[in-house]
This record gives structure tokens, C-alpha cells and sequence, in this order.
């Protein structure tokens, strides 16, 4: 808890003494860009060790649900093991096909796990703790998210192998289908703050949780943040039954590493953005007394977001690739119409 | 704009081809429009290694024909061969025989539910039904030592008997296993994506189904009612009641799933009066010349010394003449068809496998689905192919 006051006293500190500096006759230029570094690692090393805890999260929840014990091993409960495997990638060997595009090969994990890193910028932590307030926060995190898929469908071009190059093609499909409907299910919040800054958005949310007005548009958020994601029953992407792990079938050591680095990234964004859009942010539950710090209620209300999206990744059967694409465009997008036209209806009735 | 069609090898070495069944398949986008199986890595030339074995060396070679089911085969070997040899066996060891056959089926139908399960995406389940496998797996081991291989019947009967002990265990097993099935079915028979994945996908038609040969759960699923423990019964099976269960008489992937689930059910049935009825008695038929003696009586008779060393040396001869038998296994019918020429090993061993059939028939109805599609039909038809390469 101190801990954590005192990240937020921290990241004071970091922005006083970049302020200061501006007394000494440091140019302006060296000032933003040994800021900007300074925040890219920051959030560099928050999603290293943010996947670590999700992919052990991951393997615990699983085996909560599967009746079993999951990594046991590697440190007190097996909480290294995702440490070890980290390492263990390392150390691969980093294959390349011999008929693959190199350069596209290359580059595509970084095409996938960049934006995840970008949209990393516009989140609000705490009142005090964000990178940037950007003004349309929200368009900016839906267009990061949406790059990530490049990276998927060149990797599935590039890797030569032709279950890969369906993983690609899914993922082309799937992304013109539940983009639209992501879209949709939150113009009620924008209908309802009137705006798409993020601090706005939360600050709005004083009062009463958007979920409370928006039920809907929050089960359409998440259904469609869970394809968006490419997770199971959205996973069709990977499909490890059908297409043998799909776009990363060919990747081994630190590049397969970034797909999932990626993955996780996406996930933890996926959840922060439904806490803040539908779950009020860092805000405590409106009318309990703010005992504990802001990013304790920001990070609890993720990592239930990121709970139930586990929960059903390890529940559901997976979803065929042309029903997917059937039941965004015949059941998500109409309802994210319909939950529009019920705010607007409301709206106007209430004044 | 021109486009082609791309041919796709899907396995050996697949996740979801159970084993190293290979497809070639010709795809336009995902919609596979042509799909050839092409099988044999895994053969290892049993029935003509039958014809260099003494017909007891022969039995834990049916082991490996379909390995999630062992007891099943060394069954229909075992019937086989007292059929040609003319053996009765004693009711006793029959009983014993269909109990362990009984848990075979539990245990393969668990195995094909979880990879099934797990082939559509559901893992949860696959860990379900491992989990009751083990037990049945535990029952196996106290019975006879064995797990998986178990070589748990001898020609003329069975080697061991099913003590109060063991009796209890299959109790315990067979009393919390129906509450089980019911975990399993909350997961996925009215699961919206398992419907949509599974129901009026695959579907053999009954001609079709017929015309293929089709046998065992994947022809039931289809509507047809033939169970050889009823239209021929052996061990036994004519003095326990039990349902056969067809499913909705639709012939898709979702109505073999609820047969199989259902015919676990009724096997549970099917133990528990086997179990209360268990009549005593010997265990072996009594036949010197096939049957080793006790070693205690190799030790103090001459003539079961003498009997012993013939059998361990050179086996037992068989009449001349053939013989074919065959029993529902719980992938569905097997049969032993023996060719005797007097001598102490076979002439001509052939295997009837259910899985070579019912896999015959995925050229037909693998055409214009899709590859996920693909993937639940190869699970639904519940193929092990140990026993479709021999």
C-alpha cells in the first residue's frame, strides 16, 4: 500500500524534476526525449512483468477450473514458473523458414506488439499517474488496437506455410467484423459523457457506473473485445485444433515470445478500457469512501475484467469461423444499433 | 481475378487426426471440396505376425490394436479362438469379462469425449474425463497390474477373479459416475457454440451408413438399431438388460455424441447388475490341453507337469477349420476371423476393425464442410489408429 502511494508520489517527482531541468539550459528536445524514454520503459517493464503475472494467472485459473494444480515447481506455488519459461524462450534457437519473407517475418511480432504498447499511452491510471491526455483517448486506443492485426495477417503471409496463411486470413475477416461491433457498443458511453477523452469518460462516472445505464453496450463491449483479442471462443485465429497454432505456427524463441507478450498486452488494454469505460475507473464503488488508492481500484476492476475473459476462454467450446463472422453481423452489430437507439430514446426523454 | 484451389496435407502429424491419420485435402478458401485419406504409418503387420505366434503368445499383441480399449480386444480374440477350439467358458469368468469389457467402453467413450471436446475447443472437459479414465484406469491396474496394455483375459476364461475388494472399487466408481456424466453434459449438451459446431454437421445418411459398413456407435448415431451384445450375444450380455441408444436419428456429429453418452449410461446399468448377479465358480474352463495347469500341481501331478511344458513350449493345436467371431467394441464391431490348419499357430489371422470402416466413409461426408467441420467429423467418427493400420 505505501508502495504504492509512493508510485504516485514517484511519477510527481519524475514530472518535477523534468520541470526543473528547464531552469538549467537543457534543451527543451533532450527534456521530451529523455521523458519519452523514460515512459516506454516504464511501460515496457509494466507489461514484461503484467504478462508474466497473467500467464501464471492464466495457468492457475485453468487449473482452478480444470481440478488441478497447475505449475507447482518453480518457486513457492510455482509463482517463477512463468519466469523460467520466459528464460527458456531466450535461450531458443530463432528459426526462419527457408521459403519465408524474411524481412515480413521479422517484423511482423513487432508489428503486432507495438500498438499493444502504444495504447498503453492513453490510459488514466490514477488521477495522477497517466502518459498523456490525449483528447480523443478513446478513437486513439481503437485505432492502436486495430493495427495489431497487420502484424497477424503479414505474419501469416510471410511465415510460407500454408495453415499459417489461413490463421492470417481468419484474422483479416474477423477484424472487419468485430470492429464494427466494438465501435458500436460504446457509443452509448460517448452518447452519454459526451466525449471521448478518457478522464472525462471516468470523471463522468462519479455518480453512477455506465454499466448501470449501458448493461448491454458493456456485454457487447466484452464479447466483442474478447474477439478482438483473439481469444478462445474467439481464438480462431490460433486455433491449435484446427490449424496448428495458425499465424504463429512458424515462430519459436522471442518472437513467438512477442505474439504472446502482444496477446497478453491486448488483453490487459481489452480490460482496462471496459473498467474504464462501463466500471468507473479508477473510482471507488460510488458511495464507499476512498480508503484504499485509486490504482488498487483501477488494477482490481482489470484483473476481473481479465478474470472473466479467462473464465470463458476455459468454459466454451470454440466458435466456427464463418458463425463468427454470422454472429457479429447478425446478432452484435444489430444490437449495438438497437442499444444506441434505446439511449438516444431515453435521452431525449429525460432531457 | 483467377483463383485455385490449394491442397492441404492435414497430418500425420496433426493435433487433431487422433494419432497419424493423414488427409489430403482440396481446399476453395476454407471449404474443403475433396478429402483423401491416406493411412498405414502405423503399421506393424499384426496379422501376419499371428501367423509365426502360439495362440496364447498372440493375446497381448491385440493389446496394440486399439490401445484405449485393450480388454475389448483381448475379448474378441479370446471368443475367437474358444469358438474354433470349441471351449466353454465358466459363467463366472464370463461375468468377469463383460464387467471389465463394461468399464473398456466407460473408459474409451471418456477418452473420445475429452479429445473430442477438445478438438471443437472446449478443453475444460478433456480434463474432466481424464480424471474419471484414471479411476476406471486404477480398477484395471488392481484387477490384473496393467494399465493400458492389460492382457487381462487368457483363452477359456480369465486369470484372476474380482475379490470383495475390487468389487467395492468398480462400486465406487460406477456409484458417483452417472453424477459425471451429468458435469460433462452441463458443459456442452446445451452449450449454444457445441450445437452449432456439432448438430447437422457430418451427417450420414443411413444408406450411406450401411453401404460403408459403418458399425458401433457411429452407425447407431445414425438411427439404425444393430448392437451385436444383442443380434448376436455373447458373454453373457443376454442376461443383462440394457437400452440401445440411437440419438435423434439425424446421423450428424451431435446425435453420435449423445449415443455415446447414453451408452455410457447404460454400461453403468449393465455393471451394476453384472455385479450382483456375479455367480462362483471357476474361473478357467477346464481344458488341460489348452489351459496351463496350477503351478502347484506342475509341481506334484506328472500329467499336468507334462501339460505344462507342452503348452509353454509349443501351445495348443486347433482343429482344422475356421472360425469368425465378433463383439461390440466401444468403437464397434470387431471381429477375429481364424484360419486353423491343424497346427499350433494360425494359418490366416484377420481383423475386422471398426475404426478402418467407419473411417472409409470421411471421403463422402468430408465433402463441402469446412475445416473445423473436418476437425469435429474425425472426432465424432472416434477412430484409434492403432487398429485402422493393424
Amino acid at each position: 500500500m505505501e508502495l504504492l502511494y509512493n508510485t504516485e508520489r514517484l511519477v510527481e517527482i519524475i514530472g518535477d524534476f523534468l520541470q526543473s531541468c528547464k531552469g538549467y539550459g537543457i534543451p527543451e528536445w533532450v527534456l521530451t526525449l529523455g521523458g519519452g524514454v523514460v515512459v516506454a520503459v516504464i511501460i515496457a517493464g509494466f507489461i514484461a512483468v503484467n504478462t508474466l503475472i497473467l500467464v501464471l494467472a492464466e495457468r492457475k485459473v485453468s487449473a482452478f477450473i480444470q481440478d488441478r494444480l497447475g505449475p507447482m515447481r518453480v518457486g513457492p506455488w510455482g509463482c517463477l514458473q512463468t519466469v523460467a519459461d520466459a528464460l527458456k524462450l531466450l535461450q531458443k534457437e530463432d528459426i526462419t523458414p527457408k521459403k519465408a519473407d524474411r524481412l515480413i517475418f521479422f517484423l511482423s511480432p513487432i508489428i503486432v506488439f507495438a500498438p499493444a504498447v502504444m495504447a498503453y499511452v492513453a490510459i488514466s491510471w490514477s488521477p495522477k499517474i497517466r502518459v498523456a491526455d490525449i483528447n480523443l483517448g478513446l478513437l486513439y486506443i481503437f485505432a492502436t488496437g486495430s493495427l495489431g492485426t497487420l502484424g497477424i495477417i503479414l505474419a501469416g503471409w510471410s511465415s510460407a506455410n500454408k495453415w499459417s496463411l489461413l490463421g492470417g486470413m481468419r484474422s483479416a475477416a474477423q477484424i472487419i467484423s468485430y470492429e464494427v461491433a466494438l465501435i458500436l457498443s460504446v457509443i452509448g458511453v460517448i452518447m452519454l459523457s459526451g466525449s471521448l477523452n478518457l478522464e472525462n469518460l471516468i470523471s463522468c462516472q462519479k455518480d453512477c457506473w455506465y454499466i448501470v445505464y449501458q448493461p448491454l453496450g458493456f456485454l457487447l463491449f466484452l464479447v466483442s473485445a474478447i474477439a478482438e483479442t483473439n481469444r478462445a471462443p474467439f481464438d480462431i485465429v490460433e486455433a491449435e485444433q484446427e490449424l496448428v497454432g495458425g499465424f504463429h505456427t512458424e515462430y519459436s524463441a522471442m518472437k513467438f515470445a512477442m505474439f504472446f507478450l502482444g496477446e497478453y498486452a491486448s488483453v490487459f488494454i481489452a480490460s482496462a478500457l471496459c473498467a474504464t469505460l462501463f466500471l468507473g475507473g479508477w473510482q471507488p464503488v460510488p458511495g464507499l469512501p476512498a480508503v484504499v488508492p485509486p490504482i488498487i481500484w483501477f488494477l482490481a476492476k482489470c484483473y476481473l475484467i481479465v478474470f472473466i475473459i479467462m473464465w470463458i476462454r476455459w468454459t466454451y467450446p470454440r466458435i466456427r469461423v464463418d458463425q463468427l463472422m454470422g454472429f457479429s453481423w447478425k446478432f452484435l452489430i444489430p444490437l449495438g444499433f438497437l442499444n444506441i437507439g434505446l439511449t438516444g430514446f431515453i435521452m431525449a426523454i429525460r432531457g | 481475378m483467377t483463383t485455385h484451389k490449394m491442397t492441404l496435407n492435414m497430418g500425420p502429424q496433426h493435433p487433431s487426426t487422433h494419432g497419424v491419420l493423414r488427409l489430403v485435402l482440396e481446399l476453395d478458401g476454407e471449404t474443403i471440396t475433396a478429402c483423401e485419406p491416406h493411412i498405414g504409418y502405423l503399421h506393424r503387420g499384426i496379422e501376419k505376425l499371428a501367423e509365426s505366434k502360439t495362440y496364447h503368445q498372440f493375446l497381448p499383441i491385440t493389446d496394440r490394436l486399439d490401445y484405449i480399449a485393450a480388454p475389448s480386444n483381448n475379448l474378441a480374440y479370446c471368443l475367437a479362438v474358444e469358438k474354433l477350439a470349441g471351449l466353454e467358458v465358466p459363467k463366472r469368468a464370463s461375468y468377469i469379462r463383460m464387467i471389465i469389457a463394461e468399464l473398456t467402453r466407460i473408459a474409451s467413450h471418456l477418452v473420445w469425449l475429452g479429445t473430442h471436446a477438445l478438438d471443437i475447443g472446449a478443453y475444460t472437459v478433456f480434463l474432466y474425463t481424464f480424471r474419471e479414465r484414471e479411476l476406471i484406469l486404477d480398477i484395471f491396474e488392481s484387477y490384473c497390474g496393467a494399465r493400458l496394455t492389460t492382457t487381462c483375459f487368457r483363452i477359456g476364461g480369465v486369470p484372476y477373479t474380482i475379490d470383495d475388494g475390487l468389487k467395492k472399487q468398480i462400486a465406487d466408481f460406477i456409484k458417483i459416475f452417472p453424477k459425471k456424466i451429468e458435469e460433462y453434459e452441463g458443459l456442452l449438451t446445451k452449450n449454444p457454440i457445441w450445437l452449432n459446431r456439432t448438430q447437422n454437421i457430418g451427417i450420414i445418411p443411413k444408406d450411406t451408413a450401411i453401404s460403408y459398413g459403418l458399425t458401433g456407435p457411429t452407425l447407431r448415431g445414425s438411427g439404425i438399431d444393430r448392437d451385436i451384445r444383442k443380434v448376436n450375444p455373447y458373454s453373457c450380455y443376454d442376461e443383462v438388460e440394457f437400452v440401445v441408444p440411437k440419438g435423434r436419428g439425424i446421423g450428424d456429429v451431435y446425435d453420435r455424441y449423445l449415443v455415446r453418452l447414453d451408452e455410457m449410461r447404460e454400461s453403468v446399468k449393465i455393471i451394476t447388475q453384472a455385479l450382483e448377479r456375479l455367480p462362483d465358480g471357476e474361473i478357467l474352463a477346464d481344458c488341460p490341453k489348452v489351459i496351463p495347469p496350477k503351478k502347484e500341481r506342475v509341481k506334484t501331478e506328472i500329467a499336468a507337469l507334462i501339460h505344462h511344458f507342452h503348452i509353454m513350449t509349443e501351445g495348443f493345436e486347433l482343429p482344422k477349420g475356421e472360425a469368425f467371431l465378433s463383439i461390440e467394441a466401444p468403437k464397434g464391431e470387431l471381429g477375429f476371423y481364424i484360419v486353423s490348419d491343424g497346427g499350433n499357430k494360425p494359418a490366416r489371422l484377420r481383423i475386422r476393425t471398426p475404426s478402418f470402416a467407419n473411417l472409409s466413409c470421411i471421403s463422402e461426408i468430408g465433402k463441402g464442410v469446412m475445416i473445423a467441420d473436418m476437425v469435429a467429423i474425425i472426432g465424432s467418427l472416434d477412430i484409434v489408429l492403432g487398429e485402422i493400420d493393424r
